[in-house]
Order: structure tokens, then sequence, then C-alpha cells
């Protein structure tokens, strides 16, 4: 559905079923240079069961009217302002990666307005080397390349994202370039670099109060799962480790709805 | 800076798309041969057939050894994804339906397969779905072809029997100036020849009888997405962009931003039209796809050879392969082919119509049959069978003659097939007597 936040029009998934009712909500925030579509298999099934859900392109990003914004605390404010403009008071925030930052400084921003918080594939802080902020910005192509790689953690992933017969590389850097390639300018390096300087990591989980889980994948390269103690010590938060590398939503879809199921119903 | 990428295209040939199965360590892909799959729950069957959770219900819909060759021709393709079909005519047919109907219309070669062409100038107008047939290297006439209610432009890589070399980047630029996708025909090439979506192209399928099996036993065809095409931005495809009352009103852009044309493609081609491959024949195409770069270098390194012979023999007065100079799109096939033009081309002799039938029945390694891409070396007579209902006029438009010989080189050793050629050239010289 279209709403319009900050003065802007947004976008947010529903799930395959009105946004409507009173029952929880979840809101999904996805990665660098993603949409809404890697979430979809989750938030339909969050959607029939029980929640409201709401899986958003962020400012900039697919049907998400730009620019995109410049910081993980100006995102964090931008998923706020989403909820007061469809009228929800409180939310469980999932995020993924870049969308994992973004999930845990608006949590920490609005404690009381954070129900839950599912942090999968993340890491904090989340530095991007000097070799790929300049490869992004240089041969956003070739950096596609290289990130698409170390995303996937093997050549066969089963049953496959959305479904069977889905190749998942190409599913993936589709996607990036097709975002990459509607964007205002080089949105790539500017999502890396939003996650590279975003600092306040340990300060927003001091402030988080709401029962947080952590979703890594054992193979992940991107956000190595050892990268996540200090913030799992931090949020007091339960760790659900899954064989995967870091695109766990479509490599292990099955494992991480399970994951979720258990976060959420925490 | 060099850095992490994709395996190359040899190791996904061997790889893509299979793992060790988790519930025995078979190494090799296993054979699934089921129709169906046990659901863990009831709330696990409902999660399923609402697209909730990715999984298999069905074998028509999917099956877990088919799915292994969908994504390894996708892989091989550089595509997001397949969908395995039970011959190269479903998946075209399943590329049309998907997104077009009664009152849509398509631009395509006219240098095409007797089959495709059939299903396109006949059998789809009897659905309401029209289509004007261009010549392959007419560019300008693509472009003036395009109507209002045009959804697709459609061409071979190399056209059906006369190798007019598809001018992909060109055809693809004009389809997406007028928001349209190109679909591309690959059977003659392969992934290992020509990769169409890197040169611009949307949507491709193969009969995957061909060469992607490669051993002539069993009949198949796959559809590929780019997933490149954006179909909201094209305005023209309501099937893909508005509620689907057919599958809970899902808009299928909305729940896969590149996926939405095999989203469809599945939920409603395969589950509506049926046209599946048997997961036995998924299997086997697999055993394929292991060689298939091993395999395409020795059909092209064998036919060179061949039409090179052919063409300094007195008895043949022209060989059609975009591999000789005399070829109206050699030049373009080095740009576009650099790895070589496949191994089926035609030859026509001179002489008699007799002779032509003697120069076939003579031949010893060369099977008469109506196949390509075997293993072992295939001659056929195209205007009297796989061509045969189309009319002079339209013969002549795709490039066929009445004297022309299609020939599908196989895996032999080149020097026999010469000297099988050469006895069957020596038993049409005798026949003109």
């Amino acid at each position: 559905m279209k709403v319009s936040v900050q003065g802007r029009a947004a976008y947010a998934y529903t799930g395959g079923k009105p946004f409507a009712g009173d029952e929880p909500c979840v809101v999904f925030v996805h990665g660098a240079l993603n949409d809404h579509s890697v979430w979809t298999l989750l938030a339909r099934w969050h959607a029939h069961h029980g929640h409201r859900v709401l899986a958003v392109d962020l400012p900039g990003h697919g049907r998400s009217e730009g620019p995109p914004l410049a910081s993980v605390e100006a995102l964090a404010d931008w998923v706020l302002a989403l909820l007061d403009a469809v009228g929800v008071e409180r939310a469980h925030l999932v995020g993924h990666s870049m969308g994992s930052l973004i999930a845990l400084e608006a949590a920490a921003r609005a404690p009381e307005r954070a129900s839950g918080l599912v942090l999968v594939g993340t890491a904090y802080p989340m530095k991007v080397s000097d070799a790929l902020l300049a490869t992004a910005r240089d041969d956003p192509s070739r950096a596609i390349a290289m990130v698409n790689a170390l995303s996937h953690s093997g050549l066969a992933a089963k049953p496959s994202y959305p479904g069977p017969g889905a190749w998942l590389r190409g599913g993936s850097s589709a996607l990036m370039h097709r975002i990459q390639g509607d964007a205002q300018g080089n949105l790539f390096e500017h999502d890396f670099r939003v996650c590279d300087a975003y600092a306040g990591g340990i300060e927003a989980a001091r402030r988080v109060t709401c029962p947080a889980h952590l979703i890594v994948g054992s193979r992940d390269v991107m956000t190595p799962a050892k990268a996540t103690k200090e913030l799992a010590g931090m949020l007091d938060a339960a760790v659900s480790r899954i064989v995967s590398g870091h695109a766990l939503m479509q490599e292990a879809p099955d494992a991480v709805l399970n994951a979720m199921r258990q976060a959420i119903k925490a | 800076m060099p850095g992490p990428s994709d395996p190359s295209f040899d190791t996904l040939a061997v790889h893509a798309g299979a793992a060790p199965d988790p519930a025995t360590g078979a190494r090799a892909t296993p054979l699934h041969l089921t129709t169906s799959f046990v659901f863990e729950s009831s709330e696990h069957a409902a999660s399923l057939f609402n697209m909730e959770r990715a999984g298999h219900v069905y074998s028509r819909i999917s099956n877990p050894t088919t799915a292994v060759f969908e994504e390894r021709v996708a892989a091989l393709e550089g595509g997001i994804g397949a969908i395995a079909t039970a011959s190269g005519q479903a998946a075209l047919h399943l590329a049309i339906a998907t997104i077009a109907g009664a009152g849509s219309h398509i631009v395509a070669s006219a240098a095409l397969y007797g089959g495709s062409h059939n299903l396109l100038a006949y059998t789809l107008a009897r659905f309401g779905i029209e289509t004007t047939f261009v010549k392959p290297r007419d560019i300008d006439g693509w472009r003036a072809a395009v109507r209002p209610n045009t959804r697709l432009l459609f061409g071979e890589s190399l056209g059906n029997p006369g190798l007019d070399v598809l001018d992909i980047p060109r055809v693809s630029a004009i389809a997406h100036e007028a928001g349209l996708p190109l679909l591309v025909d690959a059977t003659f090439t392969t992934p290992w020849l020509q990769q169409p979506f890197r040169l611009g192209a949307d949507l491709l399928y193969h009969s995957a009888t061909k060469f992607l099996s490669g051993h002539g036993t069993v009949v198949g065809g796959v559809l590929v997405d780019s997933g490149g095409f954006d179909w909201e931005r094209s305005g023209r495809f309501p099937e893909l962009t508005t509620p689907y009352a057919g599958f809970h009103d899902m808009v299928f852009t909305e729940e896969s931003t590149v996926g939405a044309f095999l989203l469809r493609a599945r939920r409603e081609g395969l589950r509506d039209f049926g046209a599946c491959m048997s997961p036995h024949t998924a299997w086997l195409i697999l055993q394929g796809l292991e060689t298939l770069p091993l395999r395409m270098e020795r059909h092209v390194a064998n036919a060179r050879k061949v039409a090179h012979f052919l063409a300094a023999h007195p008895l043949v007065a022209h060989v059609g392969t975009p591999e000789l100079e005399s070829h109206p799109d050699h030049a373009l096939a080095r740009t576009l082919l650099p790895r070589g033009c496949g191994s089926v081309f035609s030859f026509d002799l001179r002489g008699s119509r007799a002779q032509g039938v003697a120069f076939i029945e003579a031949l010893q390694l060369f099977s008469h049959l109506a196949n390509v891409g075997d293993c072992r070396s295939l001659v056929i007579h195209p205007a009297s069978t796989t061509h045969f209902r189309m009319d002079d006029a339209a013969l002549a438009a795709a490039g066929i003659g009445p004297g022309t010989i299609r020939l599908s080189i196989g895996l032999e050793d080149p020097d026999d097939l010469i000297a099988d050629l050469k006895a069957a050239l020596k038993a049409a010289e005798r026949a003109a007597a």
C-alpha cells in the first residue's frame, strides 16, 4: 500500500491482505540496495497468522519516493513516522543487514513503541572496507557482483526463494541492479556508507527495552556471526544460529520463519 | 578491484542448483519420481498453498529434481529462475500465455522453426492473438510492426534453418523503447555460445530436447526470465501488475520485484495448462547439462570442418552458416557469437530433387530424422518435413529452398562424417545420370 511519510510517498507490502484491524503489527526493514520483496514469504506468513504487516521500501528504494535518507538515525525516524502515518502505536521491528541497524535504532529512539526486535544477518559495527566502498563508488556493477557472491553461501539452497526453480544468485543480482537503476544517484555506495557510518549501535542497545532476538547465518561472511557477540550481550538477546550465508531469508526461509515464530511469540 | 565473483560457466554447469541430498548424502541429484509431497501439518499445507512458504506440493507445479534443472539453466543463462516444460513448444506457449491474451499482438521473426510459425500464424490466431512476421535483419521492420496492443517481440538466436543471426542488441532496444520484452528462442546456440540476456533479451527458452540434453533421448523445454524487464514501468501488462482473481488477488509485481513473470507463469500456466516436465526427463537433461561446455566445443569444431568441406565441393551450391564469409550475418556472428555458430546448418545441392533423395539415402552415419542437437549427426529435408505446411513464398521468406538440406553435426570423428558426406555426394552425382 502507499502512504505518505514525512511528506513523501512511501510503499509497504502488506502480505497479501489489506492492512486493517487491530492485530499486532510487524514491520520488516530491508537491507542495502534491496526492497520489500526480500521479505514476501515471511510477510505473507505473518499476515495470515494473526498480524498486520508492513514490509517497507525505504525512501529512494523501489516504490518509495526519494531521496534516500542519509543515516541510520534518519531512517529510524522514518520508520517511526511510518507507524504514525498508519496509526500503529507499537510494532515488532524486524530488519535485515542495514535494515537491522535501522530497526535497532528505531527501537532505541522509541522504546515504548517496539514490542519486539528481530535482527537478521546483523553485525555491529557494520563496517565496510575502504576497497569495497571505492568499488561501489567507481564501479557499482562490479561491487554488486562482489557483494552478491559474498552474500550467498553455496550454489543450491532449497527450496529456493520465492519458490522452486529460482536461482538465488541471479534473483539477488537482478534486484540490486533494478534498485540501483531506478534510484537517484549511486544508491549502492550511499547505503554502504550509511552502514559504515553508524556509530550508535551500543548506545542504542542500552536503550532498547523490548525482547530482542538475533538470527545469524553460520556461513555469513558479510556480517559474521562472531560480530554479533557484543550486540547480543547488550540486548540480552536470544540468538538463533542457522545454516546460511548473508541472504538468510532467501537461503533458509523456513529456518528464519521458525526463529521468527519463537521471537515474536516471546 | 578484483574480488569475489560467482563461479564460472563450467563450474555452474556441474554444480548450480544441486547439493548433496540432505536425507541420504547422495552426491548426484536424486530422481524424485513422485507426484506429491507430504505436508508436515495442516498449517504447513495451507501456507504452501498460499505462498507463505516455499516448497513442493504437486509435481505439475514443482518437483525437487526438476527444480535443480531449472536453477541450473537459469544460472547458465544469467537469469533469475526458470520453468521446465513438457517441450520447447510448451515453453513458447507458456511465455506467450502468461503475458498475452485475446486482442494481443506479437511481432516475430519470419525465420522460425516451423512449429513455432504454426503456433503463431494459425493456432494462436484462433485464440485472438495476432502475429506480424518481419524479416529478422529488417531492423526498421521490427519497429514499424509494433502496435499499441503488442505484448512481445520474438525471434530465434539463430533462425531455423537459414541461421539468420538475431541482432539482439538492436531488436531488444526497439522492444524496450516500446516498453516491451524481447523473447529469444536460444535452442541452437545454448548459453555456451551466447547468453541472450547479456545482449539485451528479457526472456528466453530452449527446446531442451536438443543441445541441453544432447543425447536425443527426451523431449523437454525450459523458459528462463532475466528479471530485468520492468513490467510496472511498461504499463502494458495488467496480468502482472494488477490483482489476479485466480490467486487471492495477488499482484505479482508486488510479490516479487524481479520475479513476477515466473510467479504467474508457474502459478497460472503450469497449474492450468499443465505442460510440465517429467522429473525423469529433468534428470536425464541434467546429465547432459553437466557436459554442455565440452560437447558444444566439439559440436562447433566438427561443424566448422564439415561446413568448409561442403563449401569446397563442386556439387554444393551454397552452405548457409554464418561461420562462412558468404553468409550475410558473418560479421554480426563474429560479434554476437564469438565462440561459433553451433552445429546446425543447411546447404543446397546442385541438381535435381532425385539427386537430393539419393544423397540422403546414401548417408550411413547421418540419421535421417526430425531433430537437431543430438550427439549423433542428423540430416533432414526441411521443405518436405519441418516446414512442409509453409507455401513456397513463406519458405522463401524463411530462407528455405526446395533443395535445402539441413544438417546437425554430432560428436563423431569429423573425418568419418566427411567421408560419409563424400560418399553420399558421389551417390548424388551418379543419380544425375
